[in-house]
């Protein structure tokens, strides 16, 4: 133990806390403005909690709880590092302004507050469940408590990705549970084939026993952890789970997952690549699912054709950036990993909750349908502006400064491998502002006859060549919306019709604008403004990650403060 | 996949075996696996498998437990032999078995129970929205599955072209419009 002070006894808060709130609304059930304020306050509680520990960890080392009162290499280790703390901090304040969102969906959605809607009174007990199984991740000093902790938010996020329970929702959360237990079966296989190697569970301890074992048993070892992880943070082979189930969740679930669920499985890869396995073997087949992750995911990106499939495949190709910083194992190289988790959780969420606000005023996310968002609403368009110029790297916003220090840590290594790997970094980002660019010019930009003409167009093709089964493609002209059927060879043959313009659809979408509540706006752009405030501390806050990534390369600090002098064999 | 797992967690115990110096005393019973528990780990995980790639939410639901089951075995394996019951004065410490991996293991068994009641539910939701607890197709791969079959997604895809083809079937093709390329330059994409 480094301190004698009573800090300790916070760290196992970020999980007590959000268990003890989910307890008090599970028994508010009935009243939506208690579960509401409890929420919030534990929540509050958990961001100045975490708060103080970043203060702590970064002024006196880690911070270090064996739970139980069992002496040292038999309990239950809580601890806190430099990077563990700045990620419960981040994690709590994206899981505040979603709730406060939610909260503003919620009472929008129910305004006679009978609270008897089923749906609504699990979300709160459920979302705090979750809340505290990624704060136990995070904490996690034994690889089982990890599993536990992975578990915990797991099942909350099957309820939350399942809310509601339509087709569509069931449909595409089966994929979304099968994956994710499959891989935790990977990961209990990988930690039994721990203990059964070292005769121990404790990351500290491992340490220092793994580094005795053969190199082969540690390679096995090391693969099938890094499986596990990589699946939950949807690194490439394992990433089609992804677009495929986060699109069809409520917005706020959908933003605390883009968010906070797959950077778990990217801290977990920190954590492991680090302190487990210093010498690892496996830097090349990182980079290599670090390109292909990046390249693969925005050309999805790219391909598609609705706002929630674009944030997926965004929010995947993204991953890319994290591992490379991981595979390249130098201080600067886990400093840019550890800033860009930081910065692509907050403004990835902050996407994600525009796109709901999107969909709300518009009643859908197809780029086919959107149109005129920027006249109706031109606080929504401020926000979707920023945000998507943040995510692609424009300077001087804090995605350029993330990107930046990756790539400059990739050229101070200087093999081909990490050329290769900044030249598809730049590539990916140029192909993100191109996505998002489409996104703006499509959604916000062009004026909303367009967007109903094309709409027009594209429900007569579709119905027509679903009744028929011949093949018959939307045609666009002017305010006149049609189809057209092309034979082989001959001149197509084209119908169209025309659309009156009607002006009652352009007041309807600016009455909703206005309609929109200003809370779920403010949750938005508060989530929006924490990307700038990254942005105007990034000096601190590389200077932050920069010493985090040293006591994780030196392992030093971590070791001596979990375990004492006597028990580190 | 099960069998390769087998073994190579029979290797890992054997590795243990050759740096035993690094492992605590409690951990020397781990030195010789049982082979049944290993068969049935990777009969277990086998069948879970084969369950899994089923269209059945049910059957999925199944093979999952069979998995998480063989796991749970597999942690048995890694305790080693049996000894004594583990509590405190019964036995001298060399001669009890593990508890680790047991109180490991009763956690993965209450994580299962909750993985079967959530899968049942979902199960029954699946059956009440549709009327059959078999997955439906993406909506997504059924999108590019039409695509596909209005040929707009690449010029090599081709139902009609199957090996056995003769050249007379060929000449008809012919006969009733040009090929496709011409077909994808007049109609255009959308």
């Amino acid at each position: 133990m480094t301190t004698v002070t009573a800090m300790p006894a916070l760290v196992p808060m970020p999980v007590l806390l959000p268990l003890l709130g989910a307890a008090l609304t599970l028994a508010f059930r009935r009243s939506a403005r208690l579960q509401r304020t409890t929420s919030i306050t534990v929540l509050s509680l958990v961001v100045i909690v975490a708060a103080v520990l970043v203060q702590q960890t970064d002024a006196n080392g880690p911070q270090v709880l064996w739970l139980g009162g069992w002496d040292a290499p038999l309990g239950i280790a809580l601890v806190a590092d430099r990077l563990s703390s700045l990620m419960l901090l981040v994690s709590s304040v994206v899981t505040l302004i979603v709730i406060v969102f939610a909260i503003g969906q919620g009472s929008a959605d129910d305004d006679d507050e009978n609270g008897q809607q089923t749906p609504l009174s699990i979300f709160h007990p459920t979302y705090l469940v979750l809340t505290a199984g990624i704060a136990n991740s995070f904490l996690a000093g034994d690889l089982f408590n990890l599993f536990v902790g992975f578990e915990i938010l797991l099942f909350a996020s099957f309820v939350l990705i399942t809310l509601g329970g339509t087709a569509t929702r069931i449909r595409a959360s089966t994929t979304y549970v099968v994956v994710s237990l499959l891989s935790s079966a990977l990961f209990l296989v990988a930690i039994a084939g721990v203990y059964a190697a070292t005769g121990t569970v404790n990351l500290a301890q491992l340490a220092i026993r793994l580094g005795d074992i053969s190199p082969g048993v540690s390679l096995v070892l090391q693969l099938s952890l890094l499986t596990a992880f990589a699946v939950k943070a949807a690194v490439f082979p394992m990433s089609a789970w992804l677009p495929d189930s986060y699109p069809t969740a409520p917005a706020p679930v959908s933003a605390v997952f883009a968010g906070l669920l797959t950077k778990v499985g990217v801290y977990a890869i920190i954590r492991v690549q680090t302190l487990l396995f210093p010498d690892s073997p496996l830097h090349g087949l990182l980079m290599g699912a670090a390109l292909l992750t990046m390249v693969i995911g925005i050309l999805g990106a790219v391909s598609q054709s609705g706002l929630k499939r674009i944030l997926s495949f965004t929010l995947v190709s993204h991953i890319g950036y994290m591992i490379f910083g991981i595979a390249l194992a130098t201080p600067h190289g886990m400093a840019g990993a550890i800033f860009y988790v930081v910065h692509h959780i907050t403004i990835q969420a902050a996407l994600f909750l525009i796109c709901g606000l999107v969909e709300r005023l518009a009643g859908t996310t197809s780029l086919h349908r959107l149109g005129g968002l920027a006249l109706a609403s031109p606080v929504l368009a401020t926000l979707f502006f920023v945000a998507a110029m943040n995510l692609s790297g424009i300077p001087p916003l804090s995605g350029f400064l993330a990107k930046i220090g990756l790539l400059q840590a990739g050229i101070e290594v200087g093999t081909p491998l990490a050329w290769l790997l900044v030249t598809a970094g730049i590539v990916t980002s140029l192909l993100t502002l191109y996505a998002l660019a489409k996104v703006w010019s499509q959604a916000f930009w062009r004026s909303l006859v367009e967007a109903r003409v094309a709409g027009a167009a594209l429900d007569a093709s579709d119905g027509l060549s679903r009744a028929t089964g011949i093949e018959v493609s939307a045609v666009e002209n002017g305010d006149l919306a049609g189809v057209s059927v092309g034979r082989s060879g001959d001149t197509p043959r084209t119908a169209t019709i025309a659309l009156d313009a009607d002006p009652a659809t352009g007041e309807r979408l600016v009455s909703n604008a206005r309609s929109l509540p200003p809370t779920m706006v403010a949750a938005a752009a508060a989530m929006t403004a924490v990307g700038l405030v990254i942005t105007l501390a990034a000096g601190p806050l590389f200077a932050y990650t920069q010493r985090a990534a040293v006591d994780l390369i030196s392992r030093q600090p971590y070791i001596t403060s979990v375990l004492p002098v006597e028990v580190r064999r | 996949m099960s069998a390769a797992v087998a073994t190579a967690l029979s290797a890992l115990t054997s590795a243990t075996s050759a740096h035993g110096a690094v492992v605590p005393a409690l951990i020397e019973a781990t030195l010789r696996p049982s082979l049944t528990l290993v068969v049935v780990v990777a009969a277990l995980v086998a069948t879970g498998t084969s369950l899994i790639l089923d269209r059945s939410l049910v059957r999925v639901l199944l093979g999952l437990l069979l998995i998480g089951n063989g796991v749970a075995v597999l942690f048995m394996v890694v305790s080693g032999t049996a000894g004594a019951a583990p509590f405190v004065g019964s036995a001298p410490p060399n001669e009890m078995s593990d508890p680790l991996p047991q109180a490991m293991v009763l956690t993965a068994i209450v994580i299962s129970l909750a993985t079967v009641g959530f899968l049942l539910a979902l199960a029954y939701r699946l059956w009440q929205t549709s009327g059959t607890d078999d997955v439906p197709d993406d909506a997504e791969d059924a999108h590019i599955q039409r695509l596909a079959e209005a040929r707009e997604t690449s010029d090599t895809y081709d139902p009609s072209e199957v090996p056995t083809t003769t050249s007379d079937e060929l000449a008809g093709d012919g006969l009733d419009g040009p090929p496709r390329v011409d077909d994808e330059i007049a109609g255009g994409g959308r």
